[in-house]
């Protein structure tokens, strides 16, 4: 361990440390650009320069590791006039349009300008200019203000693992462009906006729309895939008018997929704001007391056995709680949170974790996959598969359709019943995965949500025993979820009680007029064609496909408009707070739930928020937990049977379109357009005319 | 110099020919397996010498041959101004304007190409036969100014000489390459004017006498040293 002084702070690190991060690790501030912690050191920006002793010139910090007896200076003369000169010559070509950049007020240029730059230029030539590139429905360029960090370039190869941008030209006429100015198509693609230390790559669909001092920050959690993602919601007024990510080493680092970070302009659009009655066929605005009232009448009167409930995928713990709880007050065993009807097993909580935990995955030397895409399923999990993949000696296996995934794997087929060869040791990856220290297996839901997807997690359990897949200190079976609520309703415990019916015998029973009434916790996912003539109360944020089909709907909150309790796939339990109030009458979900109960002489123990929690954490003693994981034992699960030979049809068919939220987006739509439907953007330099449809 | 990019009108297709791809199997093959990646610049040079410039199917091209992303090859075409991004001439001559053969009368040369070709720097002649460009320092200063043709430089050019050069590429010759003015390489033009005169062969060594006295030395230390001390 190399021993050297940095401002006079004698400092022990790790050999193959770089200056930069000993400075870190003391607390001394180096200015950088180019560098980031999570992507390879490139050296090109050269405002890290500092001083070392002995060494003729400026050295580089981000590049040059520690030796042993370095004395480095980083506010000497020498590194201060180091940094000056490069800064003038970064400014040289770069605009002075802080006034109308998005980047203004958080931009790394600007505030090392302040620290380390003159006061005045001596540049009285012309600056160059470029032509702005179009990388797609997310990323807005001005590209002059570039100063070829290559940051995002680094973040697309390596990260997200979709190598289409690059640097064309050289010298002054280095240009930062996608190939063929073709969309950047990753599920990550917004991240190179965080990454761009200067303006060039900004936010298209927040372009103009607030500076950073006018927002205000709230930490919360992102439902829009399972990961958990911990965000930072950045509102004004009554609209959240961005998402970023917040660093979270455990669960996204510091990335968020793209859905999480732009579907929120679609909670501006098709919002429930106020009660609704279905009157002769067509719904009309109500009041929460008509609506109430109208409920009750239907309702009150009906036996437990004909009430059913789903809850949906952005569920939040809380209202599950008490949607559970009402539902047992009405003696009613029918209701599940597995919208998909994935045959999850309830009962061990092994069986439905992610139980390896997403920062685990770097430490897995194998990798199984199984009716799972998640490239488009969970982007920031993808992205954590793929950095264990670049470290190399990851040998990873997919079984279903071959998608792209970022990463090489071996495909072993389409069908389900390679399962059960590996399970019972006759084909060879069953060897590969028994030789490894650390194998992990990834069951998605394509495979669980089949009808015979019982017999499957019984064959991933098998798998997992046979081939050593859970040991001491490392459980390598993992159920990769794409609903945020999914978890967090298996531990709240919103599935069928004894004798009661899941999501197929709910729409059965309802389309045979067994059940009289349904009710609908943001349950847009399901066939609402089946509920027959059921009388389906809906409770939700967005007119959506639960909402159109319902004779009553009650007005909730979306996730940025509450205080919600959130598990992750890995069974981490994260609370998001409120950033805006829901609009118009719409409440927070638990608390509309608590009402009605009130209406049906039912009424709930709770009054509070901090009295739903205590009922959570006296449920399930894990919701008092915030933030950690607790590893799930492990124990028998899954119904062995017959295993079809079909392929697995994934559940995220576009990734951009998954819920009530992303479908109401504009930007999702864009995306949709862009990626999915494909090429339906007009090249600006194909001239257009008029015998174009 | 200006900002390079690919030609606007692309061939639909490109493939190599059976030569070229020969060739590109023993590039290819120095590397080890891997690092494939390597040959991306001879490959796009032979691409350049089928087609005469590198084309936006021959980058594909290269792309699945070595396994690299498009954009990777592309970096690598529009940094190396050698690649030529869009059609040229059957002959294209690339004039080096860099600042010594500048200081040698390379625009004279850039005024007989248009005297005897009509087209100035960055054009090509209706017919297709000949373009003209400029080419960053061609590494040739001591016999600046340069033309390169091909794989050939002419060098110390100046009107008249680089007027009869365009003649003679116009009537299809191939004129011998290197310096028109007949100078054997880089060695100085006309006679030598330094180190004319015969050089002094270095002064002669008596070695056996040298050694003699060497030993001689050697026993009279030894006999001082084995004296008893007075």
């Amino acid at each position: 361990m190399p021993k050297l002084t940095i401002d006079g702070i004698a400092v022990e690190v790790p050999a193959n440390t770089t200056i930069l991060q000993a400075a870190e690790l003391v607390g001394v501030e180096i200015p950088r650009f180019c560098y980031h912690d999570r992507l390879s050191i490139a050296g090109n920006c050269r405002m890290c320069l500092v001083d070392v002793e002995k060494s003729p010139k400026p050295v580089a910090s981000c590049a040059m590791p520690v030796g042993e007896g370095m004395v480095v200076h980083t506010k000497s003369d020498r590194a201060n006039k180091a940094r000056g000169g490069v800064m003038e010559f970064l400014l040289i070509n770069h605009p002075l349009d802080c006034p109308i950049c998005d980047q203004g007020g958080e931009c790394d240029l600007q505030d090392q300008a302040m620290a380390y730059g003159f006061d005045r230029g001596r540049f009285h030539e012309n600056k160059r200019a470029v032509k702005d590139k179009y990388m797609g429905p997310v990323v807005e360029t001005v590209m002059t203000r570039c100063i070829h960090c290559t940051r995002c370039v680094r973040f697309a190869t390596e990260v997200a693992g979709v190598p289409q941008l690059g640097a064309t030209g050289r010298g002054e006429d280095m240009e930062i462009t996608t190939y063929l100015e073709g969309a950047l198509a990753s599920e990550l693609s917004g991240n190179v906006v965080d990454l761009c230390p200067v303006g060039a790559l900004t936010s298209k669909p927040y372009a103009f729309n607030a500076r950073p001092w006018e927002l205000r920050k709230t930490e919360s959690i992102d439902v829009m895939d399972a990961v958990g993602t911990n965000i930072r919601l950045d509102a004004r007024g009554r609209q959240v008018l961005r998402v970023l990510p917040r660093i979270n080493e455990d669960v996204n680092e510091e990335w968020l997929a793209d859905k999480g970070r732009h579907a929120i302009d679609g909670l501006r659009a098709q919002r429930l704001d106020q009660p609704y009655l279905r009157k002769n066929g067509t719904l009309e605005p109500a009041t929460w007391d008509q609506a109430f009232a109208a409920i009750v009448a239907r309702v009150k009167g009906l036996s437990g056995g004909k009430i059913a409930a789903i809850a949906g995928d952005t569920a939040d713990a809380e209202s599950m709680m008490a949607l559970k709880d009402m539902m047992s007050a009405f003696g009613s065993p029918h209701f599940d949170c597995r919208q998909d009807g994935a045959a999850l097993d309830p009962t061990v909580r092994a069986s439905y974790l992610f139980n390896s935990t997403i920062a685990g995955i770097e430490q897995a030397d194998a990798l199984l996959i199984v009716g799972a895409d998640p490239r488009k399923e969970a982007p920031v999990l993808n992205a954590r598969i793929r950095k264990r993949y670049l470290r190399g000696g990851f040998p990873i296996c997919v079984v279903g359709e071959a998608t792209d995934l970022t990463y090489k794997y071996d495909h072993l087929g389409t069908g389900a019943d390679v399962l059960a060869k590996i399970a019972d040791g006759s084909h060879p990856v069953a060897a590969a995965l028994k030789n490894a220290k650390k194998p992990m297996l990834i069951l998605g839901m394509a495979a669980l949500t089949r009808a015979d997807g019982a017999a499957i997690l019984a064959a991933a359990k098998a798998v997992a025993d046979s081939c050593g897949l859970v040991k001491d200190g490392w459980n390598g079976f993992n159920v990769l979820h794409t609903a945020a609520a999914r978890v967090g309703g298996l531990d709240v415990g919103f599935v069928p009680a004894t004798g009661g019916k899941d999501t197929r015998g709910i729409l059965d029973a309802a389309g045979k007029g067994e059940i009289e009434a349904v009710y609908l916790l943001g349950a847009d996912e399901i066939n609402t064609a089946k509920l027959g003539k059921a009388f389906v109360i809906y409770q939700g944020h967005h007119g959506d496909r639960g909402a159109h089909r319902a004779d009553v709907i009650l007005p909730g909150a979306a996730y940025t408009e509450k205080d919600g309790t959130y598990v992750n796939t890995e069974g981490r339990v994260q609370r998001a707070l409120r950033a805006v109030f829901a609009p118009g009458d719409a409440r927070e979900d638990w608390t509309i739930i608590r009402a009605l109960s009130e209406k049906f002489g039912k009424t709930l123990p709770y009054d509070n928020l901090a009295q739903v929690r205590a009922r959570l954490a006296f449920v399930n003693p894990l919701f008092a937990a915030a933030g950690k994981i607790q590893a799930a034992e492990w124990k028998a699960f899954g119904t062995a049977g017959a295993i079809a030979a079909a392929g697995f049809e994934y559940p995220v068919k576009n990734y951009y379109m998954t819920d009530p939220i992303s479908r109401a987006s504009r930007t999702m739509a864009q995306c949709t357009e862009e990626f999915v439907t494909g090429g339906a953007r007009q090249k600006s330099s194909d001239p257009k005319t008029g015998t174009h449809g | 110099m200006s900002t390079r990019a690919l030609a606007k009108d692309q061939p639909a297709s490109f493939a190599f020919n059976a030569e070229m791809m020969a060739q590109s199997k023993r590039i290819i093959a120095k590397y080890p397996s891997g690092r494939q990646a390597s040959a991306v610049i001879p490959l796009l040079d032979l691409a350049q010498r089928q087609e005469g410039w590198v084309t936006r199917p021959a980058i594909e091209e290269i792309s699945k041959i070595l396994d690299m992303a498009p954009m990777r090859v592309l970096e690598v075409a529009t940094f190396y101004t050698m690649f030529n991004l869009a059609p040229v001439g059957k002959t294209h001559v690339q004039i080096c304007t860099s600042v010594s053969c500048w200081l040698r009368g390379s625009n004279e040369v850039v005024r007989a190409c248009k005297e005897r070709l009509g087209i100035g720097m960055g054009q090509a002649t209706p017919d297709g036969l000949f373009s003209v460009g400029e080419l960053e320092c061609a590494g040739a200063c001591v016999n600046a100014p340069v033309i390169q043709v091909g794989d050939h430089y002419y060098e110390d050019l100046d009107f008249a000489s680089a007027g009869k050069l365009l003649d003679a590429l116009k009537r299809g010759e191939n004129p011998a390459c290197g310096s028109v003015t007949g100078r054997d390489g880089s060695a100085p033009a006309g006679s030598a004017v330094t180190l004319t005169e015969k050089p002094t062969p270095p002064p002669k060594q008596d070695f056996a006498a040298a050694k003699t006295a060497f030993e001689k030395a050697k026993a009279d230390a030894a006999a001082k040293a084995a004296a008893p001390k007075a």
